[in-house]
C-alpha cells in the first residue's frame, strides 16, 4: 500500500506540471470560446447566455458557408502541391543519397526555413511573383511576355503556392521517417520476383510509405485551414480563408460569440481530419504489424 | 551434368576500394545443393548477390544456362532469392506474399490461388494463408519466405544465411527439411552461410571462402578430412596445430614435437626432412587406449599427461601435456556415463593412437597467419 502511494506521489510530481500547463494554455481556453459562441450580441458588447443563434447565422448565411469550402478547397490544394513536391524529394533523400554527409545536408536545407519567420517566407513570395518580381523580369528577359503581368500575385495560386512552400517541411519529414524505415531488402525482394522499378514502387514502397504521407496530409492541411496571414500577404480579393474571418469577428466586427462559434466550427474540422487519419493510420499499422 | 551457372574471373570492389570479391571462378551443376562458407567479410555474400542481380561484376562474367546475365537486373533473370530476414512484405498476406511473383508476370487469379496452396502444403502451412506475416512465428515466416522464392520456379535459388535468425533447435529441424525441400523438387540451390557444421549437414558441395577468394571447393567430406590449406583445416571443425619436426621413416613421415612421434603419410608434396611444420591432427581422431582399448593397424601410440578436463554431456575434452608447445586437444565420445567411462584423471597420463591418414602438415607460417587472423578460434 505504502508503495502504491509512493508510486501515486511520483505519478503527480512528474505530470502536475505539464498537466497545469495543458489545462490552463489549451483546456480553459477553448472552453471560454466554447462558451462564447452561445453569448448573445449587443453592440458593441456581448452578453453571457445560451442559445443557438451564432450558430444558426453560421448556417443560414451563405457567406460562411462559402468562406469554409473556399477553405478545404485551398487547404487540400496546398496539402496535394506540398505532397506532388515532397514526395520525390523525401524519396532522393530516403534511396539516392548515397553519402550519410550529404543526406543530412540536404535534410538540413530542407527543415532550416522553419527557423525563418513565416512573414518574411510569405513576403519573399511578394517579390517573386509581383509585377515587379523576379518571376515577371524573368519572364520578359527571355522574351516570353514584353510587359509586366499581374497574374501571378494576388489570387489563390499565390496562396497555395506560398503555403506549399511554407509548409513543405511538415510534409518532407513523416514522409522521409517512413521512407528510411523500409528495409531496403523489400525493395529487393520486389525486384528478385519479377517486379521492374515503378512496379516495385507502386506495390511495396508506395503503400508502405502511406503513414508518413498521411502524417504529412494532416499537419499540412492543419496548419493550412487556419492560416490568415497568406490571405493578406499574397491573396488578394476573393481570397479569405475562414481564419481571416475568425480575425474579423474578433476585430473589426466586434462580435466575439460569432467568432468563437466559427473557431468551434474550425476545431472540429480540424479534430475530424486527425480522428480520420488516426483511423486511416491504424488500419494501415494493424496491417503492417 | 550440365552446368547450370558459370562465374568466370568475377571481380568486384567496393568504393573505398575493398576488393570483395577477387577473380572467382565457379562452375555450378545443375540441382546440387551448393554452400558458399566462410566469416563475414570473405565475398561470399557480394558473390550471391552479384549472381541475384543485386550487385553487378566490376569484371568477369556470370552465364546462366549459358546466357550472359552479367548486367541483368534481378527481374530479368531466372534466379530467386531468400533474404536473409526473409523480406516479406509486412503488408501482404501469406498468400499474398507467397503469390507476388505470379501476380507481377500476369498469372491469372485461379491458379495463383492453386499454385499457392500447392506451396503452403509443399511448406507444411496450410492453413496460414491469410495470416500477415506480423502473426506469424519465426520458423513460419522462413517458411513463407522459401515458398515465396520458389513459386516462379527459378533456375538457381538463393539462400542467404538462412538459418541466422532461427534459435538452436530449429535450426537443426530446418536444415534438414529445407534439404528434403532441394531433394524434392530438384532446383538448383547455393546457399551462403557462415556456419560451418550447417554447410556440411545440408550441401553437396561447399566452397571455402577467404578474403575474396575460393580458398577449396568440395564435398563435406574433402574439405573436412583432406583440407588443402591450414585456413581450410581451421575453418571447418577444430583442430590441433602442432609445431614438429619432420624426418622420414622409410616410405613414411614422422612427425616429432616432444613426447609425440607421429607417423604421417606423404603426400608427395616434397616436405623437407629436418624442417619443421605444423602437425595437424582433428581432436576426435585420437583415440583413448583405456583398459582393453586397442591401437588401430599402423596408427601411432603415445602418452601423454591429462592437463585439463573438460565434460560437455555428450563428448569429454582432455587436453594432454606431451611436451610439445601446446596441448593436445582430445575429444573422446561418450557411450557410457562419465564414471563408467574409465578416463584419467588429472595428472595421471593417458595412452592414446592416431591414424596416419588423418594427420596432415601444414606450412608452419600459413599456420601463424591463419591464427593470427582468429579463424576457428
Amino acid at each position: 500500500m505504502k508503495h502504491k502511494t509512493r508510486r501515486t506521489l511520483n505519478f503527480w510530481a512528474l505530470f502536475s506540471a505539464p498537466a497545469l500547463w495543458w489545462g490552463t494554455v489549451l483546456l480553459v481556453p477553448y472552453l471560454i470560446m466554447l462558451s462564447i459562441s452561445f453569448y448573445s450580441r449587443q453592440f458593441p458588447f456581448h452578453v453571457p447566455d445560451f442559445q443557438f443563434g451564432n450558430y444558426a447565422i453560421l448556417l443560414q448565411d451563405s457567406q460562411y458557408y462559402d468562406v469554409l469550402m473556399r477553405s478545404l478547397w485551398i487547404s487540400l490544394s496546398v496539402s496535394l502541391s506540398a505532397f506532388v513536391l515532397s514526395y520525390p524529394l523525401a524519396y532522393f533523400l530516403a534511396f539516392k543519397v548515397r553519402s550519410e554527409r550529404m543526406r543530412l545536408f540536404l535534410y538540413t536545407a530542407t527543415i532550416v526555413p522553419l527557423w525563418v519567420s513565416y512573414l518574411l517566407r510569405a513576403y519573399t513570395w511578394k517579390t517573386i511573383l509581383g509585377s515587379e518580381g523576379i518571376l515577371n523580369s524573368f519572364l520578359m528577359w527571355t522574351g516570353v511576355i514584353s510587359e509586366p503581368s499581374t497574374i501571378f500575385l494576388y489570387n489563390q495560386g499565390a496562396m497555395i503556392v506560398t503555403m506549399a512552400y511554407i509548409f513543405t517541411p511538415f510534409m518532407v519529414m513523416p514522409i522521409y521517417a517512413s521512407l528510411e524505415k523500409i528495409p531496403v531488402s523489400l525493395i529487393e525482394a520486389s525486384k528478385d520476383l519479377g517486379a521492374p522499378r515503378f512496379m516495385t514502387f507502386l506495390k511495396i514502397t508506395l503503400p508502405l510509405s502511406m503513414p508518413g504521407v498521411l502524417a504529412g496530409f494532416t499537419f499540412t492541411f492543419g496548419l493550412s485551414i487556419g492560416d490568415f496571414i497568406s490571405p493578406i500577404l499574397v491573396g488578394g480579393p476573393y481570397s479569405n480563408m475562414i481564419a481571416n474571418v475568425v480575425a474579423t469577428q474578433f476585430g473589426m466586427a466586434m462580435n466575439w460569440p460569432l467568432g468563437s462559434a466559427l473557431g468551434v466550427v474550425l476545431l472540429f474540422i480540424v479534430l475530424g481530419v486527425i480522428t480520420a487519419s488516426d483511423k486511416l493510420e491504424r488500419v494501415g499499422r494493424l496491417n503492417m504489424g | 551434368m550440365a552446368n547450370i551457372l558459370e562465374l568466370s574471373n568475377v571481380t568486384k570492389t567496393f568504393r573505398g576500394g575493398v576488393v570483395a570479391v577477387d577473380d572467382i571462378s565457379l562452375d555450378i551443376s545443375e540441382g546440387e545443393f551448393l554452400t558458399m562458407l566462410g566469416p563475414s567479410g570473405c565475398g561470399k555474400t557480394t558473390t550471391l548477390r552479384m549472381i541475384g542481380g543485386f550487385e553487378y561484376p566490376d569484371s568477369g562474367s556470370i552465364l546462366l544456362d549459358g546466357q550472359d546475365v552479367t548486367d541483368n537486373p534481378p527481374y530479368r533473370r531466372p534466379v530467386n532469392m531468400m533474404f536473409q530476414d526473409f523480406a516479406l512484405f509486412p503488408h501482404m498476406s501469406s498468400a499474398e506474399n507467397i503469390g507476388y511473383g505470379l501476380k507481377i508476370a500476369g498469372v491469372s487469379r485461379g491458379e495463383i490461388e492453386e499454385r499457392v496452396k500447392r506451396m503452403l502444403d509443399l511448406i507444411e502451412l496450410p492453413d496460414m494463408g491469410a495470416r500477415l506475416p506480423s502473426q506469424l512465428s519465426i520458423g513460419q515466416r522462413q517458411r513463407i519466405a522459401l515458398a515465396r522464392a520458389l513459386i516462379n520456379n527459378p533456375r538457381v535459388l538463393l539462400l542467404d544465411e538462412p538459418m541466422s535468425a532461427l534459435d538452436a533447435k530449429l535450426k537443426e529441424t530446418m536444415q534438414i527439411e529445407l534439404r528434403h525441400i532441394h531433394d524434392r523438387i530438384g532446383i538448383t540451390f547455393i546457399m551462403v552461410t557462415h556456419d560451418q557444421t550447417e554447410s556440411m549437414i545440408m550441401s553437396d558441395r561447399i566452397i571455402v571462402m577467404h578474403a575474396g577468394r575460393i580458398e577449396q571447393i568440395g564435398s563435406a567430406t574433402e574439405l573436412y578430412d583432406h583440407p588443402k590449406s591450414a585456413y581450410v583445416a581451421e575453418f571447418l571443425g577444430t583442430s590441433n596445430m602442432i609445431p614438429a619436426t619432420v624426418s622420414k621413416d622409410g616410405s613414411s613421415l614422422m612427425a616429432r614435437a616432444g613426447d609425440l612421434s607421429i607417423a604421417v603419410d606423404d603426400d608427395g608434396s616434397g616436405i623437407v626432412e629436418g624442417s619443421v611444420r605444423s602437425l595437424f591432427i582433428r581432436p576426435e581422431k585420437i583415440r583413448l587406449l583405456g583398459d582393453g582399448g586397442v591401437a588401430y593397424d599402423g596408427a601411432s601410440v603415445f602418452t601423454g599427461k591429462v592437463k585439463e578436463l573438460f565434460f560437455s554431456g555428450n563428448a569429454v575434452r582432455i587436453d594432454l601435456d606431451v611436451g610439445a608447445d601446446r596441448p593436445l586437444m582430445v575429444h573422446h565420445q561418450l557411450d557410457t556415463g562419465l564414471e563408467q567411462a574409465g578416463l584419467p584423471m588429472v595428472g595421471e597420463s593417458a595412452t592414446c593412437s592416431v591414424r596416419p591418414e588423418t594427420v596432415r602438415l601444414f606450412d608452419i607460417a600459413e599456420v601463424a597467419a591463419v591464427e593470427a587472423e582468429g579463424v576457428g578460434a
